[in-house]
């Protein structure tokens, strides 16, 4: 058994590709119905999202596994093999656990580091064991994946830093203000992205909004959106004395406010800390503010640098993430690997019952008559001697396994040790010689 | 007995000081909470070491700087403790437990024992009650100081926009204004009442409130600065890096009326002086 995992995502297949792949998988009973009853696959999982279609399998063989996962998805007959062949990618083994381990920590990202993926494997988890379509080893995997996916989070900084610019100011606000409930905002004038940052800004139960415009029309309309009060642009300075939060951006020519009125407001303040966003271009707000004691300033160039800089730390942490991936995917190799061993232990003590009860019977024709105490006394010898000789061996498989990196040339020699591929080499020599 | 009690206590603050720089660095939750644990028992060695050194001379042992340095130290190791189980701001353990592991190795390393001779003056009620308040005082204007580091720091950064190191590891500004004037608001009074008892002690013994001691006058310097500082917090809304810098001011002048006016200069307040010739 091994696993094996075919998917494209967002770099290696255009929108189209992904798209049509898509198709495949609303009708996931078909689907689940379709590969579940295919003898090559043992176990499978679908995993769609708007960047990548994967199926993840557990199959005896590999080679012809990969055959019928490909022929399920060139299905479509709108899909061309072509553009299917140089999209896809094809993982086994160690490499099939550490692409799903780094697809839910969220490494292989087209926005690293972002939450959602997780939920979206566990969904395809849900789906996959409501059709029944799960076994013990993907069972085990998902689960080690949920968990490894817990551990990036929490252990490496990956999701720590905003990289957009409206979350990249909500950051900001948090690290002057600390709690943002019940700061007063001030949104002057309206753009996607104030309006953006400001539902942001909601989310952190902000308290209340004030909306300044120079058309109040408009301003009331936008108020009414956010449930907050218009104000027009004349009373700004106004305004700014219960503000904590000053979102702006309007088209406006000149500076809506300059040093000296920012500098008269805050002594009227008492100089609570005051934070201006200015997101015009041309900028509202003259760049000389931010000399004042109390007051941040940042325009729309600071917020860019800012959500550079957070991508630069995500990739920091994603390198450190990485490792822990690298990681997880060794022990969960070994256990894998730990599973391999029971066929040949298994094998083994078949061997041993077959060769004691050929004996048994052999012995006790040649003895005669005996009493059954004598028979169950043969037996109890029987049973001991092999199972002392085997318990070695048994050890053996156990704790090398778990712990050598080329665990099959051990399961090899026990199994010519002990010649346990026998039947199936005399079963082919039969058949070849049939033919 | 006691000396083993110290090097415990030192240990302890060692290992609270590792525990806290590792979660300084790691920001992992349970480092700092278990670096609290940990300097909390090396607490519990130090008041039992000063118990015992109390009981051995039969009076609070300050009479050399190495004992007023120890019982310094605890102050500021409980206030601290305090402060972290009422308004947890983390990150100043990774001040404040290497400061008091270096206070206590200070206390070992520099002369102490017992004086010879300990002028009757040093003993009783009103003096403990001088020494404690002043050293309490002490110790909420260190946390005040070292707070008001963190917020320049801080503050630093948000107005360069250059987002370093300490950003993510420090707190919001505000919660660091807060815990400065936090600070102010308990290390003054207890400062002034530090000062009032000092002063009624000394009319009661010297016959008069206030004798141009070094000592007394850097304190006083020091109390100016501090009631300024209050003064404008309250009246004029000072905050944030003007109230941070002159909590600094106040600091360095305090830390020279502790440290200098005992040792280097003259006057009833040094060390030397305590013990009768």
């Amino acid at each position: 058994m091994n696993l094996l995992l075919v998917g494209v995502n967002h770099q290696t297949a255009s929108v189209e590709l992904r798209e049509k792949l898509a198709c495949l998988m609303p009708d996931l009973q078909q689907a689940y119905q379709n590969l579940k009853d295919a003898p090559e696959l043992a176990e499978i999982m679908l995993c769609c999202t708007c960047n990548r279609v994967e199926l993840l399998a557990v199959a005896p063989e590999m080679a012809p596994a990969e055959a019928r996962l490909r022929a399920f998805l060139s299905e479509a007959p709108e899909i061309p093999p072509a553009a299917l062949n140089t999209s896809l990618y094809v993982h086994q083994g160690p490499e099939a656990v550490r692409h799903l381990f780094r697809v839910a920590a969220s490494l292989d990202s087209m926005v690293l580091g972002e939450p959602q993926i997780l939920g979206q494997i566990k969904e395809a988890y849900r789906q996959a064991t409501g059709h029944r379509a799960t076994g013990p080893i993907l069972n085990r995997l998902l689960h080690k994946t949920f968990s490894v996916a817990k551990r990036v989070r929490t252990e490496t900084g990956i999701g720590d830093h905003a990289v957009s610019v409206s979350y990249a100011a909500v950051g900001l606000a948090r690290k002057i203000f600390g709690e943002l409930a019940g700061m007063t905002v001030l949104l002057v004038g309206a753009g996607e992205m104030a309006e953006l940052a400001l539902e942001h800004l909601q989310t952190q139960k902000v308290g209340r909004i004030i909306v300044a415009n120079r058309t109040l029309e408009r301003g009331l309309r936008l108020a009414e959106r956010y449930r907050g009060e218009a104000v027009s642009l004349e009373e700004l300075e106004a305004q700014l004395l219960q503000a904590d939060i000053l979102l702006s951006s309007t088209g406006s020519e000149s500076y809506l406010l300059r040093r000296e009125q920012v500098r008269a407001v805050m002594r009227r303040r008492k100089q609570r800390s005051l934070f201006l966003i200015d997101i015009a271009v041309p900028r509202d707000l003259d760049p000389a503010i931010n000399e004042l004691d109390n007051v941040y300033l940042y325009n729309i160039d600071d917020l860019q640098e800012v959500v550079e800089q957070n991508w630069q730390a995500r990739r920091q942490e994603a390198a450190r993430a990485e490792r822990l991936v690298a990681a997880e995917t060794v022990k969960f190799q070994d256990w894998l690997q730990t599973l391999e061993v029971y066929p040949t232990i298994i094998a083994l003590k078949d061997k041993a019952a077959v060769i004691c009860a050929g004996e048994l019977k052999k012995t006790l024709g040649q003895l005669g008559p005996v009493s059954e105490e004598q028979r169950q006394a043969l037996e109890v010898l029987l049973n001991s001697v092999t199972q002392k000789l085997l318990h070695d061996p048994i050890i053996f498989l156990k704790r090398e396994h778990s712990m050598k990196k080329r665990p099959q040339q051990e399961l090899d020699l026990v199994r010519r040790l002990f010649n346990l591929d026998q039947e199936r080499q005399t079963a082919e020599t039969e058949e070849e010689s049939a033919q | 007995m006691t000396e083993s009690l110290l090097y415990l206590a030192l240990a302890a603050y060692f290992g609270a000081t590792a525990l806290w720089l590792a979660f300084f660095l790691a920001q992992w939750e349970p480092l700092c909470r278990f670096g609290a644990w940990v300097m909390a028992g090396g607490l519990a060695c130090h008041t039992l070491a000063l118990i015992q050194r109390t009981w051995a001379y039969g009076y609070l042992p300050v009479a050399v700087f190495g004992g007023a340095l120890l019982l310094f130290d605890w102050v500021l190791v409980a206030a601290f403790l305090l402060l972290n189980w009422r308004y947890p701001i983390k990150v100043l353990g990774a001040l404040v437990a290497p400061l008091a592991a270096l206070m206590i190795y200070g206390a070992i390393v520099l002369p102490q024992g017992q004086a010879s001779a300990v002028s009757p003056l040093l003993k009783g009620f009103w003096l403990t009650a001088h020494i404690g308040l002043t050293l309490a005082g002490y110790a909420a204007l260190t946390l005040n100081f070292l707070s008001g580091i963190f917020y320049l720091v801080q503050e630093r950064q948000l107005k360069a926009k250059q987002f370093g190191f300490f950003y993510r590891r420090l707190p919001s500004l505000q919660q660091l204004d807060t815990l400065n004037y936090w600070c102010l608001t308990i290390g003054f009074p207890l400062l002034t009442g530090g000062m009032i008892t000092g002063s009624l002690y000394a009319q009661h013994t010297l016959g008069h409130f206030w004798s141009w001691d070094p000592k007394e006058i850097l304190t006083l310097l020091a109390w100016l600065i501090y009631a300024v500082l209050l003064h404008e917090r309250l009246a004029v809304g000072w905050r944030g890096r003007r109230a941070s810098l002159l909590a600094i001011l106040g600091f360095l002048v305090l830390v020279v009326t502790f440290v200098g006016a005992n040792l280097w200069m003259t006057g009833y307040h040094s060390f030397a002086k305590f013990v009768q010739p």
